[in-house]
């Protein structure tokens, strides 16, 4: 289901240092016309609806419409992603509303220290199997 | 459609050859790929790296969102636990995989994956735990909850963005290039057989890229769309693995002289149809089957069939490809369409389950969906399927190439030092054939089943190593006589071929004196699908299929030098779809040497339809001969390390 940009939402995220939705896309599908800045989705057909664009717009203005080669019109899927969670609208081509919300992290954003608690490494240890948050368990291997 | 959409946004030809910036950078330790083994390696290497050591990372989209991991994941599919040990891992393993795996790898896996788990916990990544009350991590004790014998559930929408800002803050900012596409590996010219670097380009500005670099680690993942995808127009794109994983990582190895191995393995997954959600939860979770259009159980029906394969057939969970296989004589019996039995799944658990379970129950099912396959939920509410009232319909896919799911295709690489047979290692643990080139995930062949965690896992244990290999050889510099102009012209070579012919026709799409990456791709997809078992031939090919695809391959390749790229995003497609086609056709020469059915369910060699165990219980390898530029085939022995019972 490509991506699609609502036109009278989109600022091309004028006020911002990058486009976020070009800078996200995994597969460099975004860009931005700069004659009337707006974002839009210029290869439809490569895009996998991963929703990175969807979730990270500032301005809820990209949306997603199903693949039109298998799906019926009419149902759209809805994110609003926050920083610890996210929720879903699920909206079903009979009118049917289901609303769902995940947790998506337990640590603030930005607020990693991806090695809290971890000692400096012994470059003794770098002759051996053990990764860095292992030294002093025991390497196993195969029982013959 | 697409491409034929002027792309105001990307850089033209024009604009990009007439003022282009080359920038050189001299780095220690190149890491290729920023998914999950490019992030695990990233984490791993600063630990051991002394503190002038540089190490680049360089990637093609932002890494908050790439590889197969972009979109999020429901499950961590590779944890041991207490419950397991790394021996039935590789059992496991090695049966799925129609036991040709390399046992040394996986059991490395195996014996580390579960710490790097644990790092994801501490990162930040809401795993579910058995006790819905424990508020403890796994480290601190708590039992997180299983959906199979070795998944357990998360909730995996930020899985990615976690381990990205983790991989983001070890490296620093500074060192990481985001859109930048590599479409090759420079090789050193003082010494054989070692790697110097990489060369790329911008997706964002006229500028190249030459990293020269003493080692480089290659993870850019797996390999989509080189088949017809059974979707043809938008839903092309609805793939089931990441459509944006080119096949950048076997290729650019492969022409680099890195031997491969196993590249006849492929995977068809037999998902969702269209949307391509996720099986496996529905399966393990909650216990449902797939039925035939009357209703029956295929695996019951046909459960003979697989007394044809042991012991593969045989075990309690027989190979992924069997399924396929029995589903597949089911449907040529006309008993399609096939139907995952949602509704009585849910039915007989919502039975026995207390009230509050069932609510979650029906939100862990969408969820499944919403972390990690979108397009899915989309489908269900685009057809009204509620999965208490309505089955959904299931489907084996268009084949594809990986080493870190149900396949086992990619490079042939160093084993570890304390338990690889001497025949697989040559000093350091997931070095590849080539001095200083190391990979892990996708990359490794072999040695499929490790999934997010496993990858991950992969790429601490090639980064420890990479460290390694470049301390043990303090003296090296790379030597890259080739000029940086020479090098420029290459990358640039399908956007320079575009400005030279585009006035010929006045339409830019028809032109005699090129081909778009979109028709290469077209082309290479219609051929492998008709001669080298693809949909519409129910995965069934021969000798004489392969050698004619293979003649259509050969032409196809020869019109490479013809790609035209009128955008720096073309740009980045004729590469891929070049490397698209090298993995073609190192998967078409694999099935034609391989003169067996290993895989049935995956492909059959309809010349050759049995399982031979006598002659066949071998790797297929195969390394480029320079003097040819074909690859040389030939086999390895396979070495037993865990006792199957």
């Amino acid at each position: 289901m490509p991506s699609f940009v609502i036109a009278e939402k989109c600022d091309g995220c004028k006020g911002r240092d990058k486009t976020a939705c070009q800078y996200i896309c995994p597969n460099d599908l975004m860009v931005l016309n700069k004659d009337i800045m707006k974002a839009y989705n210029h290869e439809p057909d490569q895009c996998w609806e991963c929703y990175s664009c969807v979730k990270i717009c500032p301005q809820s203005a990209i949306e997603v419409r199903a693949y039109q080669d298998f799906a019926p019109m009419g149902s759209s899927v809805i994110p609003l992603r926050g920083s610890d969670s996210i929720m879903w609208t699920v909206k079903f081509r009979n009118g049917k509303i289901k609303r769902f919300k995940f947790p998506i992290r337990t640590t603030p954003e930005g607020g990693i220290d991806p090695y809290q608690g971890l000692p400096d490494m012994n470059q003794e240890n770098l002759k051996n199997e053990l990764l860095c948050d292992e030294i002093g368990s025991t390497l196993l291997a195969p029982k013959k | 459609m697409g491409i034929m959409v002027e792309p105001k946004g990307s850089l033209t030809s024009t604009e990009v050859l007439n003022n282009y910036k080359i920038e050189e950078i001299n780095t220690d330790l190149l890491i290729v790929g920023g998914g999950m083994v490019g992030c695990g390696a990233a984490f791993e290497v600063k630990k051991w790296a002394p503190k002038d050591m540089k190490i680049t990372m360089v990637e093609k989209a932002a890494i908050e969102r790439s590889g197969a991991v972009a979109m999020g994941l429901s499950a961590i599919n590779t944890y041991l636990g207490e419950e397991n040990t790394p021996e039935d891992y590789v059992k496991h393993v090695a049966n799925d995989l129609m036991g040709i795996v390399r046992e040394d790898l996986i059991y490395d896996v195996g014996r580390h994956v579960d710490s790097s788990v644990k790092l994801f916990e501490k990162f930040g990544l809401p795993i579910f735990k058995e006790d819905e009350e424990d508020t403890r991590t796994i480290a601190e004790g708590a039992k997180p909850m299983r959906a199979g014998r070795w998944q357990i559930m998360i909730h995996g929408e930020s899985y990615k963005v976690l381990v990205a800002e983790a991989a983001r803050k070890a490296l620093g900012e500074e060192n990481i290039y985001e859109r930048v596409f590599i479409i090759e590996l420079l090789m050193d010219e003082g010494k054989e057989n070692r790697v110097a670097g990489a060369i790329g380009f911008s997706l964002r500005e006229a500028k190249i890229y030459i990293f020269k670099a003493k080692a480089v680690i290659m993870a850019c993942g797996g390999t989509v769309n080189v088949f017809r995808p059974r979707s043809q127009a938008e839903g092309m794109g609805r793939t089931w693995y990441a459509v944006w994983n080119a096949g950048s990582t076997y290729a650019m190895a492969y022409n680099a002289g890195a031997e491969m191995t196993t590249m006849e393995n492929r995977f068809v997954p037999n998902r969702f149809k269209d949307g391509y959600g996720p099986v496996g939860a529905w399966f393990t979770l909650f216990k449902s089957r797939v039925i035939n259009a009357h209703g029956e159980d295929y695996m019951q029906k046909w459960g003979e069939m697989l007394k044809d394969y042991p012991p593969y057939g045989l075990a309690k969970i027989p190979a992924t490809c069997l399924w396929n296989h029995v589903m597949l004589k089911d449907w040529m019996e006309g008993n399609g369409p096939f139907y995952m039995n949602t509704s009585g799944a849910m039915k007989k658990l919502f039975e026995t389950l207390p009230e509050k379970r069932k609510k979650s129950l029906e939100a862990d099912a969408w969820e499944d969906f919403l972390d990690m396959t979108v397009a899915q939920a989309g489908l269900w509410a685009a057809m009204d399927i509620d999965p208490q009232e309505t089955n959904s319909e299931v489907m084996p896919t268009e084949p594809y190439f990986l080493g870190s799911h149900s396949g086992a295709c990619g490079i042939w690489v160093s084993g570890p030092s304390d338990i690889a047979p001497k025949e697989w290692q040559w000093g350091y643990n997931r070095m590849t054939s080539v001095n200083g080139l190391f990979t892990g995930g996708d990359g490794v062949g072999a040695s499929g089943h490790k999934f997010s965690s496993g990858s991950y896992t992969e790429g601490r244990i090639a980064a420890k190593s990479a460290v390694r290999f470049i301390l043990d050889d303090p003296g090296f510099t790379p030597t890259v006589h080739t000029d940086n102009q020479t090098l420029a012209e290459r990358i640039y070579a399908p956007m320079i071929h575009f400005e030279k012919n585009k006035g010929y026709s006045t339409e830019e799409g028809v032109n005699p004196h090129y081909i778009r990456p979109r028709m290469y791709l077209f082309r290479l997809n219609k051929l492998m699908d008709e001669y080298v078992a693809g949909t519409s031939t129910f995965y069934r090919t021969s000798e004489a299929n392969l050698l004619r695809g293979l003649d259509l391959l050969n032409r196809l390749k020869a019109d490479a030098p013809k790609l035209a790229a009128a955008t720096l995003h073309e740009l980045m497609r004729a590469w891929e779809n070049y490397h698209r086609s090298i993995v073609g056709e190192l998967h078409l020469r694999h099935v034609l040497f391989r003169q067996e059915t290993r895989y049935p369910g995956f492909y059959y060699r309809m010349d050759y339809p049995h399982l031979d165990e006598q002659n066949w219980k071998v790797f297929v390898n195969s390394k480029l001969n320079k003097a040819t530029g074909e690859p040389d085939l030939f086999k390895r022995d396979y070495i037993e390390l865990v006792p199957k019972n």
